[in-house]
């Protein structure tokens, strides 16, 4: 059995309540990083799982390596939390995933409490030739949005490659998220950001995502999913750049607003500069698509039910 | 069970029905044919009281009770659904999940969802866990959608043109679905441009410029809209052209 100290304790619950199992984040056959505001509450490294974690100023310093050939059967588990209502936690990562190695993260980002807080993630991804990696980060907040959330990314992924990262924080407030998410793709390689943001109140969601395609059929997706209400202001840059013969970009936006006083916009940005690259975007932006509610209401779901379904499912 | 008196819908000023009658009984299919533009969709999204579609005359009454004023929802809770001629996509949502949504008012008494999905020749083990998404072929969407409409069992289905998208093999499969409804006990009020298809119901009414023409036996009926409509120069601007489709 487990001796959970309090802040142990509180961290569990908070991971609990945003969808976790905390049993996963301590069972040592899974390799996993609990960080509570600066302090590393819990680190385990398995056979072709290293997590270094050190503890800085105002949180916490981590190099998680996979080494090469390494199939990580179990997700590896991360949790960044704070339970105080006011104060600063940095979380610096390096991600180092060997030349064919295949491997699924799980991070949770539990702030239940937040007045005043910020959480600033930066991270930096090297995924090395035919290696995988596929990342789902998400993320739980407390009613009241005193928080920034400063996600920012700088992933190369390297020929043959394959990342793919989601992004999500559809529970409590947002308060301010500012994401800067940017993927550097060799030959054959591919990267998918997936951002699922539901905005309420007066958050602000900036969401940015890049994409510089610049090996030989190398592949990019970035895809943005923000529901805006209240008076939330939301705003998606998409970027995509073919440097190289047969690459090819997508961005893809929908962002919903519900409610007189909310903003969306997005901005696609498609630059070609080799001549055999290919880059598209599609961007929907307004009110829930009335066809989708209108046939949830034929079915017996009055308007607000409908919507609700239609926006729980793309926010999934 | 239904009864449209005297239905007018205006747009923007440009009658798209007028002088609408028509009756529709509990338990029967009843088809309705016309060629492209007079009103045939109109009319089921009248039924339905879809957004742009409230009536500008005439009344509709459902099992007696006046509902031509009453909200999509509401239309449903009665007994009322519509299978649409080009169905929407979910993202994120399951056809599972789709369609339990429709179960909510058939109870546990009826068909469960995977029997649904049977019945429009899907299998559950392949289909139950798929998005209502653009990864669907039109074949199987619509199929979704027939499988959604008798998993409420309503007491008056809209099927608008559910032949329509679907390979000709398939037509007698989905035939079979549409006596599946009256079988059930639901009434049918099924659109469709093929005859043979046409020719299962009941009864029949020819739609022509916004207005029904004939009634009666479907053989009948459509004998009529091959001698009169097929060369028909009355003609609307579809609705959904005047609405606009957003």
């Amino acid at each position: 059995m487990i001796d959970y100290s309090k802040e142990f304790e509180a961290i569990a619950k908070a991971y609990e309540a945003s969808g976790g199992n905390p049993d996963d984040l301590f069972d040592k056959k899974t390799a996993s990083l609990v960080v509570s505001h600066h302090k590393i509450l819990f680190q385990n490294s398995i056979p072709g799982v290293n997590i270094d974690g050190e503890e800085i100023q105002n949180g916490v310093k981590a190099r998680i390596v996979i080494e090469p050939e390494t199939v990580v059967k179990d997700p590896v588990h991360l949790c960044f939390g704070v339970i105080p209502e006011e104060g600063i936690q940095e979380i610096v990562s390096e991600f180092e995933i060997g030349e064919g190695a295949k491997v699924n993260f799980i991070a949770h980002c539990s702030f239940p409490n937040a007045i005043k807080l910020k959480h600033i993630m930066d991270s930096k991804i090297h995924v090395n030739k035919n290696a995988e990696m596929n990342y789902v980060e998400t993320h739980f907040h407390g009613k009241d949005g005193g928080i920034e959330v400063l996600p920012v990314t700088k992933a190369v992924v390297e020929e043959g490659g394959r990342l793919r990262s989601e992004f999500k924080l559809i529970k409590g407030a947002v308060g301010k998220l500012d994401l800067d998410y940017e993927g550097k793709l060799e030959k054959d390689a591919l990267c998918e950001f997936d951002t699922k943001v539901y905005g309420k109140g007066d958050d602000k969601v900036l969401v940015k995502e890049s994409l510089f395609l610049n090996g030989e059929n190398s592949r990019g997706l970035a895809k943005s999913r923000i529901v805006a209400t209240g008076r939330c202001v939301a705003e998606v840059l998409g970027e995509a750049v073919g440097n190289a013969p047969n690459a090819r970009g997508h961005v893809d936006c929908v962002e919903i607003i519900k409610g007189k006083d909310a903003r969306v916009s997005a901005v696609p940005k498609l630059l070609v500069v080799d001549d055999g690259a290919k880059l598209t975007h599609e961007a929907a932006i307004g009110s829930v698509d009335k066809k989708q509610v209108e046939t949830l209401m034929a079915r017996g779901l009055d308007e607000d039910e409908a919507v609700d379904v239609v926006v729980k499912g793309m926010l999934r | 069970m239904l009864s449209l008196s005297n239905i007018e819908l205006k747009i923007n000023g440009k009658k798209i029905l007028h002088d609408l009658n028509l009756e529709v009984r509990k338990g029967e299919i009843h088809s309705i044919l016309g060629a492209n533009g007079t009103g045939k969709s109109t009319l089921a999204s009248v039924i339905m009281g879809l957004n742009g579609y409230q009536v500008t005359g005439g009344r509709i009454l459902f099992d007696g009770e006046d509902i031509t004023n009453f909200p999509v929802y509401e239309r449903a809770r009665r007994g009322i659904t519509l299978g649409w001629q080009e169905p929407a996509r979910f993202e994120g949502l399951t056809v599972g999940e789709y369609l339990k949504i429709s179960k909510r008012f058939s109870g546990d008494g009826f068909l469960s969802v995977r029997e649904c999905l049977l019945k429009v020749g899907l299998s559950p083990e392949l289909y139950l866990a798929r998005a209502v998404d653009g990864t669907l072929s039109g074949g199987e969407r619509k199929r979704i959608e027939l499988a959604s409409v008798l998993a409420m069992k309503p007491k008056l289905a809209i099927l608008d043109e559910p032949d329509s998208g679907i390979d000709s093999l398939s037509i007698d499969h989905i035939v079979d679905v549409i006596k599946t409804f009256s079988r059930t006990g639901s009434a049918v009020l099924l659109i469709t441009h093929h005859e043979e298809v046409a020719a299962i119901a009941d009864r029949a009414s020819s739609l022509c410029d916004g207005t029904v023409v004939k009634t009666g036996e479907p053989l009948a009926v459509a004998k009529f809209f091959r001698n009169h409509c097929e060369e028909c120069p009355h003609v609307n601007q579809p609705a959904e052209e005047v609405i606009g489709n957003d």
